[in-house]
């Protein structure tokens, strides 16, 4: 009936604004429910598409030299020794740390947390954003605005949960900032990401800032969304621009876009597991 | 509505909306991606100008609902973009159809182009303007892969009387 009794363009019409108040809703973050049941949808063709990938991967580890496997096994058990070095010192430092605190009565703690290794799904979401997508979900008690780190540094947040999947905007996307500062110095800015290049870049720092190529960038914990301590970044650059009241600092990213098949979710608070679970 | 009868061989039209779809997922290197043709706009396209009556703006808005999920955009964003594709490819129909194919790319590229160029104005209103040239070149890949998935589409509604 409908289809015989309106014109094409009264039904473009119709569609057209549906869709900008659709996009309306969702640019101001109203959909969340729409959003988990359409991205759960989704999940099947999202999992067959990242077929072809899985078993190109499987393949070439079938396809592996039985001498490569044995070299990989040592340098990881080497690793892994030296890793549990660091540990064991790592355990009596915050001991240390803690008794410190107390007696300096400062609150601020390095939080333990909860962590979950999620796995990335192999496939190709919008063009030039930086977004991945992981195989864990609300099934997974993964919330928005969840910090993802990998094994060496930052790599972003959870910006959409489905059922079994979600997905995870990088530091690198021009819509992501991230509050951070100096190892050496403490001093605070936020790193935007610059969308290209696996840069990231600093805001507001003066140009006269205590700020050197190679310094370490690291999570300030500031807006409370990303535990502080972790690092983000190495500065790459340093650049004043005659007259400009702030400088250009330029940060390469530590974590490993692209290259990393594994990530962690981070529940910074351990109880806020359980709470997300029950209020979601 | 129209008739069961009528309708022969759905499967075939969904079936080549998931192909396209899973072929837009698929992953590729960061520069290749930025190259891959616009398969599920294509796709639609085709089967607006083959069956106008079958598939039009409701299924293109749909399609773009899923497409959005699918890619992780803006809900919305995909649905009003290929409904503006459904019809333009409707209202011109005729003339298109009649057209022969490299004139049917050309079209199609330019339809294209128009709708990067609102894809462009939506991202830079959602705080994501894309930063390379590369942005526009879907158009120009789309174009050159048409007379293929016309080919591939045409002799799939052939053999099964999709009508």
């Amino acid at each position: 009936m409908f289809r015989d009794t309106l014109s094409v363009g009264a039904k473009l019409v119709i569609f057209a604004a549906a869709s900008v108040a659709l996009m309306a809703a969702d640019h101001r973050g109203r959909l969340e429910a729409p959003r988990i049941a359409i991205s759960s949808l989704a999940h099947p063709l999202h999992f067959v598409a990242s077929l072809p990938v899985a078993w190109f991967h499987q393949a070439s580890a079938a396809l592996a030299a039985r001498e490569q496997l044995l070299e990989e096994n040592e340098r990881l058990r080497r690793e892994r020794l030296f890793l549990n070095a660091r540990a064991q010192r790592f355990a009596a430092l915050q001991e240390e740390n803690r008794r410190l605190k107390n007696l300096l009565e400062s609150s601020t703690d390095i939080l333990e947390g909860q962590v979950l290794m999620a796995e990335l799904v192999q496939v190709n979401l919008q063009p030039f954003r930086q977004q991945i997508l992981i195989n864990k979900g609300r099934r997974d008690e993964v919330f928005k605005g969840q910090p993802v780190v990998d094994a060496d540094g930052v790599m972003g947040q959870v910006t959409q949960v489905g059922l079994f999947s979600s997905t995870v905007l990088l530091l690198t996307d021009p819509a992501h900032s991230i509050p951070v500062q100096i190892d050496r110095n403490g001093l605070r800015s936020i790193a935007v990401g610059a969308g290209r290049d696996n840069a990231l870049l600093l805001d507001y720092l003066s140009a006269n800032a205590d700020v050197k190529e190679g310094d370490l960038i690291v999570s300030s914990g500031l807006g409370g969304r990303f535990p502080p301590g972790y690092p983000v970044g190495v500065v790459t650059q340093v650049a004043h621009a005659l007259g400009e009241p702030f400088s250009e600092v330029s940060v390469a990213p530590r974590a490993r876009f692209g290259r990393s098949r594994e990530v962690l979710l981070l529940w910074p608070d351990a109880e806020q597991r359980g709470q997300s679970a029950a209020g979601g | 509505m129209l008739s069961p009868n009528r309708r022969n061989g759905s499967w075939v039209i969904l079936l080549s909306f998931v192909v396209a779809l899973l072929l837009t997922g698929l992953a590729l290197p960061d520069w290749a991606a930025h190259w891959r043709p616009a398969w599920v706009a294509m796709t639609l396209a085709y089967w607006c100008l083959a069956l106008p009556e079958r598939v039009g703006i409701g299924a293109a808005w749909l399609l773009g609902l899923i497409l959005d999920a699918h890619t992780g955009a803006l809900l919305g964003q995909n649905a009003l973009s290929l409904s503006a594709l459904a019809y333009l490819a409707l209202r011109m129909n005729r003339q298109i159809r009649v057209f022969p194919l490299l004139q049917q790319s050309l079209c199609i590229a330019l339809c294209l182009l128009a709708l990067q160029g609102f894809a462009l104005w939506t991202n830079h209103l959602a705080g994501t303007p894309p930063q390379h040239w590369t942005f526009w070149m879907p158009a120009v890949t789309s174009a050159l892969a048409w007379p293929l998935l016309f080919a591939v589409l045409r002799a799939a509604r052939r053999k099964y009387r999709v009508a």
